[in-house]
């Protein structure tokens, strides 16, 4: 029965249920999504591991890559326990694959194993595997391939013979899995590698997966301004009910228990429908996602989403936690409030004023705590817990620095009604303050990432022109057709650079040293954040290295330290380079130098610098007979980097709109449930003469001119934000430190969307008190008897 | 002098029963400086009568004039306008603005009208007793007080009309008749057309003038 009096409240107020509703909804789905989307791409990452050994066997490698397979055999001889495993990419059709070869018998229990030993006959005969995805853009496969979901996307897994046929590296593998202890000492010429692909995907995209959950929680938190806006709003409407209730004898257990039931059925309802919406927007965002982390990282996610009920139960989890937290007050306020507590709509809005001195201590804590992870923390989770600090600290502050400029205004108005707009304002304040706050989130979100992401474009585009110089990029089939592509193009060219690299860790870190033939190309253009001086004449008298930024910040090198390369010992570290989208580590040695120390490592590119690249092109296809997939020219290049580019910030753009809109919608569930309110205080000016059209004005000019004090707070507090992703979570995550750039254009075009979304927000609201005739204003007065 | 004027007001309300008519066919006449007692049971129609003498509903037919002007055949703005610089309202809710303080209160449909007058505005203050408390919000008030500081809000505007709505309704006996002696005094000194709705007979009995509506009829 009480419960069925609180609920009435509902039906005569469905704007506000709808909005309660909506941002329980919007905020589950908002965090779900993402969680789908982590979850998706780590059982990937699960999955690649497996494939070979469920607990990550070390390999023996050669530096250069390849080893004879005669190595195999003798270590097997020697009753060391190894498999051989061929590797290398593959391209069929317009598809590029991973083809991984394995020797089934010899393999360790991983899931390839497993899949093999279903129909050896068959495996050894040339059949397959391949990921349902895969098979799907492969269509007509040139060899019998057979679905499985253990492979990862965009992987083939044959049999080692056959892998070493479709690859040419017959007599050749790529390394020997261990699966026993590794020998010792190891044989001459072997290294021993540790991690697993699949671990060190893990460790690579951490900080992507972290970047989206962070987003999620923002999303999830401001989603939870307006569950807590609209039940403290339903509570100060229902203020009367509670008094009336337990003026009838309702004991205070059973109402506070039934407050607290119409709640749990509210984040069950919502829940449900946000876990459906999340799972809709993960299945429409994870395409994107999954290219991203195949460009970014090489990482086989499938884009086809798949269902967990752990997922569902966690999403749900979530609902019921926000509904708690959103709700949390409402109840203790309840569980403390007298039996005749007046039922004053002004009682809320000067707890909440009181409320307010709590926040700026609050803020200043937080602020404090941000001072302190900022000066003293180490760490992407250090960086992350810094942003949650500034920007809820920030957050906390909104309301107490609106009031003040809301003060300073109206001791400066003249007229009445201005003088009434300003003190009308900050008397309003506290009831608008969550959603003031969940704007001015939203907003130095969008500024933040807005301003980071626009750093990066400018400074990704200008480093791009640097590094892709050559008019050409050739890629050969294997190391004797490179060796003849280079012979044939060289006399037609100004400059062949080959490229050849060897896989290496590097600081304890994995990583690539790559070879740079001394030539003005690269000395006229390769970009260096940091050098020593005459860098380019040092690197070309083999005087030492050059690394790449990633590897420079993680290990704390720089010019004038040194680094251990493999076979080299320790290196003078001539210079530092930028190398965005890259997660791994990198050293550059001259070529001479390179192929001393790694000799026989075969040329993988070919970097042609010429004046004709028409004709160049047209030479190799038609004179050389080389394939036109071969052969990538400079635009294409950098019109395939900008867009490994955007999409990966695709996301991240999606997600600030979603932000956005949450905002919005809580603005708008507040301002509707004020409107109701507001009557009171709009009628006596009604009645003193402002028109109906006046008072909408009035209400649709506060609206803007709340967004527009919000968006000048939350300016700086996005430039902070930005600041913070670009010199902390991003050299944290990705190991580059990018220059901070402004563009005033991008404020101006986001501070016109945040007065439309609170144009918007306001306008229904306006709009019905404008053309309600003042029906509803003559009701206030009709009311007091 | 007529102040206030309302000729053959009809009104009637919607329900689900059809027309419900509230107020047919009521004329009445206020002239300056008079003070006119309009009682009548719950749901006679006197506050509907009141709203459409401000301008805040429109009849159904009847003319309403307001120092002479139609309120009727004016539109919103003008309806508004007229409001503002020649009808005073108090209501027993006293329906002051709370985000401004008794002095901002007191003058304020004054200076909405244009005709603000501070050295008037004072010597009203003074005489509802209020100097004392112009820097505080209405909500610092006792009831008495916030009734007081309507009654100079609707005077320090120097209405042709006062249309008060149970001005003491919501207050004790002693100070309910300390309020309305007082708005009858300064209603008188300035001249100004007073349409006072009450329950009491007592107060009515005080009034130049004492109407009676019932079943939407004067009596």
């Amino acid at each position: 029965m009480t419960l069925a009096a609180l609920l009435s409240h509902w039906m005569r107020n469905k704007v506000q249920l709808a909005m309660l509703l909506a941002g329980l909804m919007l905020a589950t789905a908002l965090w779900s999504g993402v969680q789908a989307l982590n979850a998706q791409a780590r059982g990937a990452y699960a999955t690649a591991a497996a494939l070979m050994s469920e607990d990550g066997a070390a390999s023996l490698v050669a530096p250069s890559g390849q080893m004879d397979q005669a190595v195999f055999a003798q270590l097997r001889g020697q009753g060391v326990l190894v498999s051989p495993v061929v590797e290398g990419r593959l391209r069929l059709g317009d598809t590029r694959l991973t083809l991984l070869g394995i020797e089934p018998l010899t393999a360790p229990q991983g899931t390839a194993a497993a899949l093999a030993d279903g129909d050896l006959q068959a495996f050894f005969a040339g059949a397959g595997f391949a990921h349902p995805e895969t098979l799907a853009d492969l269509g007509d496969p040139p060899l019998p391939l057979s679905p499985s979901s253990a492979v990862p996307v965009g992987t083939l897994l044959v049999d080692i013979g056959t892998a070493q046929r479709l690859l040419g590296m017959e007599g050749q593998i790529s390394r020997l899995l261990l699966t026993g202890p590794a020998p010792r000492p190891l044989p001459e010429g072997l290294q021993l590698a540790q991690a697993s692909e699949g671990a060190e995907l893990a460790g690579l995209t951490d900080s992507f997966h972290l970047n989206l959950t962070a987003f999620g929680a923002l999303a999830f938190a401001v989603g939870l301004f307006i569950v807590h806006s609209a039940v403290g709003l339903a509570f100060e409407q229902r203020r009367g009910l509670f008094r009336t209730l337990r003026s009838l004898g309702v004991p205070l257990r059973a109402l506070t228990l039934a407050l607290a039931l119409e709640l749990a059925l509210m984040a069950l309802v919502a829940g449900l429908a946000g876990l459906a919406l999340g799972y809709v927007l993960a299945a429409a965002l994870l395409p994107d996602v999954a290219a991203t982390l195949r460009g970014l990282y090489g990482a086989p996610v499938p884009g086809s989403l798949q269902f967990s009920p752990a997922w569902a139960l966690a999403g749900l989890g979530m609902a019921f936690a926000g509904a708690a937290l959103a709700g949390a007050q409402a109840l203790w306020r309840l569980w403390h409030m007298p039996v005749l507590a007046p039922a004053q709509p002004r009682a809320w809005a000067m707890a909440t004023g009181r409320a307010m001195r709590w926040q700026v201590a609050g803020a200043l804590g937080l602020g404090g705590l941000a001072v302190a992870l900022a000066l003293l923390g180490d760490g992407l989770f250090a960086g992350f817990a810094l942003l949650a600090a500034a920007l809820l600290a920030a957050a906390l502050l909104t309301p107490p620095l609106l009031a003040l400029g809301l003060r300073g205004a109206s001791r400066l108005a003249q007229a009445p009604v201005v003088q009434w707009f300003w003190a009308d304002s900050r008397q309003n304040l506290p009831r608008l303050s969550l959603a003031l706050m969940a704007l001015m989130l939203a907003l130095a979100a969008n500024i933040g990432v807005g301003t980071m992401v626009a750093s990066f474009r400018a400074t990704f585009i200008d480093w791009l022109d640097q590094r892709l110089v050559a008019e050409m990029t050739i890629t050969p089939r294997d190391a004797a057709e490179a060796q003849t592509l280079e012979a044939f193009i060289a006399p037609r060219v100004q400059a062949v650079l080959p490229l050849r690299r060897v896989d290496a860790t590097l600081v304890g870190q994995p990583g690539a040293v790559y070879a740079m033939r001394d030539h003005a190309t690269f000395r006229d253009n390769w970009p260096l954040i940091a050098q020593v001086p005459n860098v380019w004449d040092r690197l070309a008298t083999e005087e030492g290295a050059l690394i790449n930024e990633q590897l420079a910040r993680r290990a704390g090198l720089w010019p004038g330290d040194s680094i251990a390369l493999p076979g080299a010992g320790d290196v003078p570290i001539l210079g530092v380079y930028p190398d965005y989208g890259n997660p791994l580590t990198q050293a550059i040695v001259t070529e001479s130098w390179f192929d001393r120390l790694f000799p026989g490592t075969p040329t993988r590119q070919l970097a042609i610098r010429t004046d004709n690249p028409a004709g160049t092109r047209a030479a190799l296809l038609d004179e050389f007979g080389l394939s036109a997939q071969a052969i990538t020219d400079q635009a294409q290049a950098k019109q395939l980097s900008l867009a490994i580019f955007e999409r990966t910030f695709l996301i991240t753009g999606a997600l600030n709109v979603l932000t956005l809109s949450v905002a919005a919608l809580a603005l708008f569930a507040t301002l509707v449930t004020l409107s109701g309110l507001r009557l009171v205080q709009l009628a006596p000016l009604w009645a003193m003469g402002l028109t109906l059209r006046q008072l909408a004005g009035l209400e649709l000019a506060r609206a803007l001119m709340l967004a527009g004090l919000t968006m000048v707070l939350a300016l700086p507090v996005g430039l902070m934000l930005a600041q913070v992703l670009l010199a902390v979570i991003n050299v944290q995550a990705f190991g580059w430190r990018l220059p901070l750039q402004v563009f005033p254009a991008d404020w101006a075009q986001l501070a016109l969307w945040a007065g439309l979304a609170m144009l918007a927000a306001a306008a229904w609201p306006a709009w019905r008190l404008w053309r309600g005739g003042g029906g509803p204003l003559l009701r206030v007065f009709a009311y007091e008897r | 002098m007529t102040r206030l004027a309302l000729e053959d007001i009809r009104k009637s309300f919607a329900s689900a029963e059809g027309a419900v008519p509230v107020l047919q066919g009521v004329s009445l006449a206020v002239d300056g400086g008079e003070v006119v007692a309009l009682t009548g049971e719950s749901g006679s129609g006197k506050s509907t009568l009141l709203h459409i003498a401000a301008g805040l509903e429109a009849p159904d037919a009847g003319r309403v004039l307001v120092a002479g002007q139609d309120m009727a055949s004016l539109p919103d703005a003008g309806r508004a306008r007229l409001r503002r610089g020649t009808v005073g309202l108090v209501f027993q809710q006293f329906n002051l603005v709370p985000s401004l303080s008794v002095g901002a209160n007191l003058a304020f449909q004054a200076r909405l009208a244009g005709v603000h007058d501070p050295a008037f505005c004072a010597d009203l203050a003074a005489r509802l007793g209020l100097t004392e408390y112009l820097r505080r919000y209405p909500e610092q008030l006792s009831g008495g007080q916030q009734q007081r500081v309507a009654i100079g809000r609707a005077l320090a505007a120097k209405p042709k009309v006062l249309l008060a709505d149970e001005p003491t309704g919501n207050l004790d006996e002693a100070t309910g008749d300390a309020v309305f002696v007082l708005m009858l005094e300064l209603a008188r000194a300035q001249g100004t057309a007073l349409l006072l709705v009450t329950h009491s007979a007592r107060l009515a009995g005080q009034c130049d003038r004492n109407l009676h509506l019932r079943a939407g009829r004067l009596a």
